[in-house]
């Protein structure tokens, strides 16, 4: 599944008709830390997302499944809205340190994880900056 | 499969409920050289994996909706399937 | 799914039996802004789409679920035409 958020909507009169009723929603994948990364993308909706909601979404046959019994032709489907993310890329490194040091000693500082501010500390969707 | 490391954890109330008694990982790919390949991804976990563990990630659906225990035709297309203890690149000469 | 503009037609008169009376055509796709992305995509057109149109394409197995497109050997559809789109 890939992260994103919410962007926009499309409105398609037009449709196969195993489309029919299907919200279809414009998404920007997110990286972990939050940043745009690739292209947007179209998804339906099996979650209700609103605008700027932080979400996930499944790719390939298994983005049909989420809709069953009804057979929707989508390969991109929104499952989740993402309340809370913790992300820390530097854990693996710091376990090792803290095995490497004698007893005793302080640990060194902890290199500054992309993004993250303090290693660990949950980055919450839709932080405007308050 | 990829060599991936769990790099964090995400919390979502409202999901489907084929995710729901999973923890849901951010898992970050890794070229042979252990840097970065891609961009990280969201997998459910089949394992116990924790952030800073070196996993086995599988990105096909119908395997990674049976690692979690879920039924066929479930909306995963990853999920985290083995820890990974060593790599042996000897044969890359 | 993403969106592409209709540029094109392919006439292919060998092709496996199942593609019999398919419209195929040439889509390249766009971003959500309307600007061109690298490439092209020939789907098979499930809405009789025009000339220009801007399209919803979907690929993989996912397309083979498309009314019309069942049990054929699709990878890309044309499963809507875009009237709108609102970026916020």
């Amino acid at each position: 599944m890939y992260l994103g958020r919410v962007v926009g909507c499309l409105w398609a009169t037009v449709k196969n008709p195993s489309m029919e009723g299907q919200r279809l929603l414009v998404v920007q994948p997110l990286t972990p830390e939050l940043k745009p990364t690739g292209k947007k993308l179209i998804c339906t909706d099996w979650a209700g997302a609103g605008a700027g909601e932080l979400i996930y979404w499944v790719r390939g046959r298994e983005a049909s499944h989420a809709l069953l019994p009804a057979e929707v032709p989508t390969d991109t489907t929104i499952i989740a809205i993402v309340d809370e993310l913790s992300v820390d890329r530097n854990a693996a490194a710091r376990r090792k340190t803290a095995a490497a040091a004698p007893p005793g000693k302080p640990l060194p500082a902890e290199p500054a994880g992309a993004g993250t501010g303090v290693a660990g500390e949950p980055i919450y969707p839709g932080n405007h900056g308050e | 499969m990829l060599i991936s490391r769990v790099i964090g954890e995400a919390v979502a109330t409202h999901k489907h409920p084929a995710h729901e008694g999973r923890k849901i990982l951010l898992v970050q790919p890794l070229n042979l050289d252990l840097t970065d390949r891609g961009d990280a991804v969201v997998a459910l976990d089949g394992v116990g994996a924790g952030v800073g563990d070196l996993v086995l990630l599988n990105t096909e659906g119908f395997s990674a909706m049976t690692a979690v225990g879920r039924p066929p035709f479930s909306p995963i297309d990853m999920a985290v399937v083995g820890f990974i203890d060593h790599i042996d690149l000897s044969g890359l000469q | 799914m993403i969106l592409a503009r209709v540029v094109g037609t392919v006439v292919a008169t060998r092709k496996d039996p199942r593609l019999e009376g398919k419209k195929l055509l040439i889509v390249k796709p766009v971003s959500p802004e309307g600007k061109d992305e690298a490439g092209y995509i020939v789907a098979v057109d499930t809405v009789s789409a025009g000339f220009r149109e801007t399209v919803i394409c979907v690929s993989g197995s996912s397309a083979r679920m498309a009314d019309g497109c069942k049990d054929t050997p699709v990878d890309t559809a044309i499963v809507g035409i875009v009237d709108n789109a609102r970026l916020d």
